[in-house]
């Protein structure tokens, strides 16, 4: 249950160079009950996230190659948030996210393991953990096992990732182990793949598939992962929004055009790009257009004691800050309707006065 | 996000429909967790399928006081038809009675058909498992579901108002385990609607449906053959079995089927019933 308010000591949060790592280890330096913040991460925060490290011990080591530096750095928690959620082509592409997020997982564990002062894991999962099944049930509650293995890259290294830390919790019973299952992050400063596919004025959605959608606020995101830290709560939490949006209705909000394609040609697309190592829809995209993905949020709102913004409510923030080239903005809708109507009102005062 | 800010003025259908579209267009409009849209639900489902409640098959619902009013109950009915009109037609009489929106439970083969799969979606279909029926029951819902599912639906005319095995009993397990009344459901009519006298088995594989249909009309007469015979139809709701002081009997499989067998038994009877009601199955 969560209260525990003591001293959290040393905090190692790992995936520091990337937006969710920076901004929670920031979170963290400015909490006294935290008492000194290491970062990990192989590369350097980029110059947009250097000021929010400010305080943040810096160590550049490279996860896969981690061996007893937790131990070393006389951690008490650790939070692993260098998980990476898409390919980066100018980075290695598919092949270094898998290393990074199978192999990077592995050796923390391992090291974990060898860490005797450690007294806490907070480990970013994603709610893709559910899989992707036509027999799946409408909402995941956390007990829930995926049925069928995803097609997706990410999806794949999250299964992983969690069986990993399952095994860990096993061997550790001593260590408080927390797994937060994100839903996909959006907000005012969220930079993804699916908000940058939310910016494009004309969108590809799978023909015949209207998925249900589920987001959770990107300052909501870091409270949980803060909270996690700096208060007991051991086991799995969804971490999403309340409720859903269906993919068209969130196309329609943001004032996009959807164009549907069919499944097969987008497959094969998708298929082509992972061959060729390039940016373009991934098969975890395309698992999530098909499917959707809904889960339950009453473990996190009892357990953790706060309630997100709501998918509805995310998603509205983000379009605040996101407006750009939306073709069909709700302005020009209501302007096309009153149109209309001042049509219909000339043609009924000329056939009144003719 | 309310759809009244700026919105024109005038009061007349024109004005209305408009308002709506943009509505639809702007996505104003609320979705549940299951994907269920009663805003579509309300205004293109049901008036769409009205007519044929109505008019085609000249529907009479019997007992429609015996549904509640609120909070949650499980309906069980029988399926027949070849398609599954009859959930359909269970949902228009269940609405208009009562004002609630039955929540259907389908077969996973409805989720894996494009285009099927986010129509049944949006009009409150949700996959036939335990997790959705206890959390729309927890949830103080109406569902409906058939527990003979695709034996029902597809079974050959001869055996028509032979009630099929009610599946595991899930359906019990799941009223049981969250204290909701069962409603007992007959459905008469929907059997005489596509008269199934035979399957194509090699199209139903090649199409990934649990059976290709032959009746008198179809394929033979093309997309003719898919108009549904206008049979005469009764739905009669019967007496709720109160299930509030047996949850703990959800995890004894003998006293689920047992349940499960007097609510069949209560069903099939009620088919007698009706039959002799209706001696003519296109009369009016």
């Amino acid at each position: 249950m969560g209260s525990g308010h003591q001293s959290a000591g040393v905090v190692v949060v790992t995936g520091v160079s990337r937006y969710l790592g920076a901004h929670v280890a920031g979170r963290l330096r400015a909490d006294p009950r935290v008492g000194h913040v290491i970062g990990l991460d192989a590369a350097p925060p980029p110059a947009d996230l250097a000021p929010v490290l400010d305080g943040v011990e810096l160590v550049h080591v490279d996860l896969t190659r981690l061996t007893t530096v937790i131990d070393h750095l006389a951690a008490q928690t650790v939070v692993h948030l260098g998980v990476v959620t898409a390919p980066d082509p100018s980075a290695g592409g598919r092949a270094a996210m898998k290393e990074q997020n199978v192999i990077g997982t592995m050796r923390l564990l391992a090291a974990c393991h060898q860490a005797p002062r450690l007294r806490k894991l907070v480990v970013r999962s994603s709610t893709a953990a559910y899989g992707a099944s036509f027999r799946d049930p409408a909402v995941f509650t956390e007990d829930a096992e995926p049925l069928e293995v995803p097609r997706g890259g990410f999806a794949r290294d999250i299964l992983d990732i969690e069986g990993y830390v399952r095994g860990f919790r096993r061997r550790r019973t001593d260590v408080t182990t927390t797994v937060l299952r994100l839903a996909p992050l959006i907000g005012s400063a969220a930079d993804t793949t699916l908000t940058r596919y939310f910016t494009q004025p004309v969108v590809p959605t799978v023909l015949g598939r209207d998925p249900r959608l589920q987001f959770i606020h990107v300052d909501d995101a870091l409270d949980i992962l803060h909270r996690a830290v700096v208060e007991d709560h051991p086991g799995t939490y969804n971490v999403a929004g309340a409720g859903a949006l269906t993919l068209s209705q969130a196309i329609r909000r943001a004032g996009r055009i959807a164009v549907p394609v069919p499944e097969q040609a987008l497959s094969a697309v998708a298929a082509t790009a992972r061959r060729f190592g390039r940016q373009g829809p991934a098969f975890d995209q395309l698992d999530l257009f098909v499917h959707g993905r809904v889960v339950d949020t009453g473990r996190l709102v009892t357990e953790f004691g706060v309630t997100p913004r709501t998918t509805a409510e995310a998603f509205a923030d983000f379009l605040r800050a996101n407006r750009g080239r939306a073709p069909l903005a709700r302005g020009r809708v209501l302007a096309a309707e009153r149109a209309l109507l001042t049509v219909r009102e000339r043609i009924r005062s000329a056939r009144g006065t003719g | 996000m309310s759809g009244s800010t700026a919105a024109p003025a005038g009061g007349d259908r024109v004005t209305a429909a408009l308002a709506w579209l943009r509505r639809r267009l702007t996505g104003e409009y609320e979705v549940d967790e299951f994907g269920f849209d009663p805003d579509l639900a309300q205004r293109v489902f049901l008036p769409t399928l009205r007519p044929l409640y109505r008019h085609w098959f000249r529907t009479e619902l019997i007992g429609a006081d015996r549904l509640p009013a609120r909070g949650p109950a499980l309906v069980v009915a029988n399926h027949s038809g070849t398609v599954a009109l009859d959930a359909l037609m269970l949902a228009v009489g269940v609405h208009d009675a009562t004002g609630r929106h039955l929540r259907l439970l389908g077969a996973d083969f409805v989720f894996r058909t494009p285009v099927v799969s986010e129509l049944a979606r949006k009009a409150g279909v949700t996959l036939a498992c335990h997790a959705d029926a206890e959390r729309l029951l927890r949830s103080g819902q109406l569902v409906g579901v058939f527990p003979e599912g695709v034996k029902g639906v597809g079974k050959l005319y001869r055996d028509r108002y032979r009630l099929q095995r009610f599946g595991r009993g899930g359906f019990v397990a799941a009223a049981l385990r969250t204290g909701s009344p069962i409603v007992p459901v007959a459905i008469v009519g929907a059997e005489e609607i596509y008269p199934r006298i035979g399957d194509i088995r090699p199209l139903a594989r090649l199409l990934g449906i649990p059976y290709f249909p032959v009746t008198p009309a179809f394929p033979w007469l093309g997309p003719l053959g898919l108009i549904p015979l206008p049979s005469k139809w009764l739905i009669e709701i019967g007496e709720p079995i109160d299930t509030r002081e047996r949850t703990g009997d959800a995890d004894d499989p003998l006293l689920v089927f047992n349940l499960a067998d007097q609510v069949l038994e209560t069903i099939q009877q009620a088919l007698h019933r009706l039959l002799r009601q209706r001696p003519d199955p296109f009369g009016w």
